[in-house]
């Protein structure tokens, strides 16, 4: 059966596109058929970060308003085949999108794919709301950082209360990915460490994705992370999620503390 | 930063966790709905108006979450003719 997963955080910038090209990449390299939707409308970039932003014809917006096939709209990954893209409009603001409108589409596109997943926009306007309101599970985004966990908090109340699943009385399944985690910053204290953000959001954890360089790397070549440097600890982070996601129970992998070149010199590990 | 300051890091991580826990229990004891006073304001105006005219200016509600107990204050005046029949 398929699914539809919203990738939400409220707070801008914290790697929701990111993660949107890197869990769909790695779901469709385990043989499942993918469509990631680009829900930002006016400020498209998911086509930019999956390297497909000169292949843009239609979009989300032309599928939805009836001026082309959801056929035309998509794109289909040169990487990995069973990855499709569905791109926001660059040029329409947030309000060309309609409830009934983006309704049709997401059916039409669970019955041709496994999973859907929509990548919100920030914010907790319309176009945030429209990517969550037909979800069956959600991915909530966050870094261990104030501003972003309590946007995390909000977005977890609309979650329960804006989405059709919350409405008919089913349980929104939500998991957290915490990104941009810095293990040595958190042993020193600098950092809120895993299980602080966890006791405040209360949501199971569906993994850990270290800050690293290789986010921009891949970002700039147009690849998801995933398929860009499979051996790199963020890709072996979103791969291992994207394995919970499909129902496997496989132990978390904590992300190493980075070591500077003193604890390289003497082997000396963060405290 | 001084060459004390870089061993004597700052341990901020537990002031974020604390603020948080404080601030979240603030906002989710509104329900998520910040805008719960206001749709209160409608609906007990509605309420009013379908028994007796009221001035929309008259009916105030507040909503203040404090650390044990939060207030729901609601004041409504009514207009003196009817009041005295």
């Amino acid at each position: 059966m398929s699914k539809v997963m919203v990738v939400t955080s409220g707070k801008g910038g914290v790697g929701k596109t990111t993660t949107s090209a890197a869990l769909g990449a790695a779901l469709a390299q385990a043989g499942q058929s993918v469509v990631v939707v680009d829900f930002d409308v006016g400020l498209r970039n998911l086509d930019l970060v999956m390297g497909a932003e000169r292949r843009v014809v239609f979009d989300l917006v032309n599928v939805v308003q009836g001026d082309a096939k959801l056929t035309q709209a998509l794109i289909r990954d040169k990487r990995c085949e069973t990855l499709w893209l569905l791109p926001a409009s660059q040029t329409r603001d947030k309000d060309a999108l309609t409830e009934a409108g983006v309704g049709r589409v997401i059916d039409e596109l669970r019955a041709r794919c496994d999973w859907v997943i929509c990548d919100s926009p920030a914010g907790i306007e319309k176009g945030a709301t429209l990517a969550m309101r037909f979800a069956d599970l959600a991915v909530v985004v966050a870094n261990p950082e104030v501003s972003s966990v309590r946007d995390a908090d909000r977005i977890i109340g609309l979650l329960d209360a804006k989405t059709r699943a919350a409405e008919g009385e089913q349980t929104l399944e939500k998991h957290l990915l915490l990104t941009r985690y810095d293990a040595a910053r958190a042993a020193r204290g600098e950092m809120m460490k895993i299980d602080d953000v966890l006791e405040i959001l209360a949501i199971p954890l569906l993994g850990v994705v270290a800050e690293s360089p290789d986010v921009l790397t891949a970002s700039n070549l147009g690849a998801p992370v995933t398929l860009h440097n499979p051996a790199s600890p963020v890709a072996r982070a979103y791969v291992e999620a994207s394995r919970r996601l499909l129902g496997e129970d496989i132990p978390l992998t904590l992300p190493e503390p980075r070591r500077g070149l003193i604890g390289r010199l003497f082997g000396r590990r963060a405290a | 930063m001084s060459f004390l300051g870089f061993f004597t890091r700052s341990r901020s991580a537990p002031a974020a966790r604390d603020r948080l826990k404080v601030l979240l229990a603030h906002e989710r004891a509104l329900g998520g709905d910040r805008n719960l006073a206001a749709v209160l304001q409608q609906e007990i105006l509605a309420a009013i108006a379908k028994h007796m005219p009221i001035d929309p200016d008259k009916v105030v509600v507040k909503l203040d979450s404090g650390d044990l107990v939060s207030i729901l204050e609601i004041d409504v005046e009514v207009p003196l003719v009817l009041a005295s029949t």
